[in-house]
């Protein structure tokens, strides 16, 4: 024992202090070399996701781009634990991704809001799931949510009653109800008009400047993308890899106006010559 | 467009006011034997004469009962058993075939064999109404249980809810529109599967008090028990559908049907 541990004494000195440094740099999000594979139903395999490399640091917005099937949503239920991956590593504060987690918000295409429950009940649904204590507080919980979506006038009202942008504005209330330290969205704003889809985006940044979270956040939209991010990853369809990482440096809050800036522009341009370079090879 | 709705509310009764007098006009007119087709006047002296003379209310009573336990039975079952079949593969494999065999075969056919086994009484009434009221209501469960949205279930799943909290958020709810449609058909077999085992034999009730008087000839008779039947029928309707539209409010072609009246 004594013998093997004189020569390598000046491992163990070195350990603590490598992995403190390590801890300290630990992005919050890691993937490593995931892969993902699909069965179709004539028996084929289909490559979603391949060997993709990603970390993702706290409190960052993260916009992934790509075309249809570059697997970005899978990318994002792989985080949330509902697909398995082939291969490789997933990592949320540094713990392993098996299953899902109580501390994730995610949010779909489509508002998914369940139409036999109030627009309060629908915010308040994590917390119902979850079975979260402090259930006296839950309706003032919900107000503020609603409040900070604009939406607190219409807490006793069904869904069906609300317009698309305001659906996925319950949407996104609904996905911070249990405080999650990672909000997923999958294409949120996809399903809405251009002119909406704009408002929204601005409306996004706001409630995350209140809220700061770490966001995943999927599109198909070069200028949501760059009007939303502080990092853009950009993705190449079959199979979904990472071809690009770039870092938006624009200031916030922004606002409507930044799209027509030339700093803007360039950001959208190197976006789309990153994924037209890749589909001419 | 003032015309046209009174006409909407008034014509359906006119038209029977009408068709009541053809009736009565014909047989009179015709001499049809009162045995082959009374005239509604004598099937309403009829009607109110057994409820006068106190000989209906008993039988009434006894065909509601075994209407309400037999029905309220086979909605359970119903749900009871076609959950386990929706939410598990293996319940599935074991009892679907023998689901399907069931389902096809003429239940009323079983009102023999219950008789020999539980007797004359109201309570092989009960098990036929019952095994009437179950299918649709079990086929609709299964097929409601299943066709919930996939974003609803990862939504829940995303939210770390397990089987238990995906069952009770999501499916049971979405489920319930298919329910309800179900409990609409079944509240009308169920009076069908009463009568028809009341006809292989029974005590009491209005299924036996019509083949009582079926043996007497009394065809006006027969006839006032057939009014009494559809009122209970429609009525047994309209109470589900009430409900139907009271629970599952949200439902488009519930709501869709409701505002087109």
């Amino acid at each position: 024992m004594t013998a093997t541990r004189t020569p390598t004494a000046l491992v163990p000195a070195a350990e603590p202090a490598a992995t403190v440094a390590v801890r300290m740099e630990q992005p919050f999000i890691s993937i490593t070399d995931l892969s993902v594979v699909y069965e179709t139903r004539s028996n084929e395999s289909l490559v979603a996701v391949d060997k993709v490399n990603l970390n993702v640091n706290d409190g960052e917005f993260c916009v992934i781009v790509g075309p249809s099937g570059c697997g970005k949503s899978t990318l994002l239920k792989v985080l949330a634990g509902l697909v398995a991956a082939n291969s490789g590593q997933t990592r949320i504060g540094g713990e392993s991704v098996a299953a899902p987690r109580d501390d994730i918000g995610f949010v779909f295409q489509s508002a998914t809001l369940l139409p036999w429950m109030t627009i309060l009940e629908n915010v308040l649904l994590p917390l119902k799931v979850q079975n979260r204590p402090n259930r006296a507080g839950w309706r003032t919980h919900g107000m503020e949510l609603l409040k900070i979506v604009g939406l607190e006038d219409f807490a006793n009202r069904y869904p069906s009653e609300l317009s698309g942008g305001m659906q996925q504005r319950v949407g996104m209330a609904r996905a911070l109800a249990h405080d999650p330290s990672l909000l997923l969205m999958d294409e949120p704003f996809g399903a809405l008009d251009a002119l909406t889809r704009e408002s929204m985006n601005a409306e996004l940044q706001r409630i995350w400047m209140l809220r700061p979270k770490t966001v995943l956040f999927v599109t198909h939209s070069i200028s949501e993308a760059v009007f939303l991010a502080d990092r853009i990853i950009v993705m190449s369809a079959r199979p979904g890899r990472v071809i690009a990482d770039v870092a938006v440096d624009l200031p916030r809050p922004r606002d409507v106006a930044i799209l027509d800036s030339p700093r803007f522009t360039e950001y959208s341009r190197e976006v789309r010559s990153h994924l037209y370079a890749r589909e001419a090879t | 467009m003032n015309g046209q709705r009174i006409f909407r509310a008034v014509g359906p009764w006119l038209l029977f006011v009408a068709l009541i007098g053809v009736w009565e006009l014909c047989v009179v007119q015709f001499k049809v034997s009162q045995m082959v087709l009374p005239p509604p006047s004598d099937i309403f002296t009829s009607l109110v004469g057994g409820f006068r003379n106190n000989i209906f209310q008993r039988h009434l009573l006894m065909t509601g009962k075994e209407v309400v336990f037999g029905y309220v039975l086979g909605v359970s079952f119903g749900i009871l058993v076609g959950a386990p079949i929706a939410l598990s593969r293996t319940f599935e494999t074991l009892f679907y075939p023998y689901l399907l065999a069931l389902q096809t075969m003429p239940k009323v056919a079983l009102a023999p064999l219950m008789m020999i086994w539980v007797g004359f009484g109201i309570e092989s009434k009960i098990i036929i109404t019952m095994i009437v009221a179950i299918f649709p209501v079990l086929v609709n469960v299964i097929v409601g249980l299943r066709a919930v949205e996939p974003d609803r279930i990862a939504l829940i799943r995303s939210l770390k809810g397990g089987t238990l909290a995906e069952f009770w958020w999501v499916r049971l709810p979405s489920a319930a529109p298919y329910i309800f449609a179900g409990m609409k058909t079944s509240i009308v077999l169920a009076l069908l599967g009463a009568i028809a085992a009341e006809f292989v034999g029974a005590e009491a009730g209005l299924g036996y008090l019509m083949t009582q008087l079926m043996f007497k000839l009394d065809t006006p008779g027969v006839f006032a028990i057939l009014i009494i039947l559809s009122i209970i029928g429609v009525t047994l309707y309209m109470v589900a559908d009430w409900a139907q539209r009271k629970i599952v409010f949200w439902d488009a072609s519930t709501v869709d049907r409701w505002k087109s009246r």
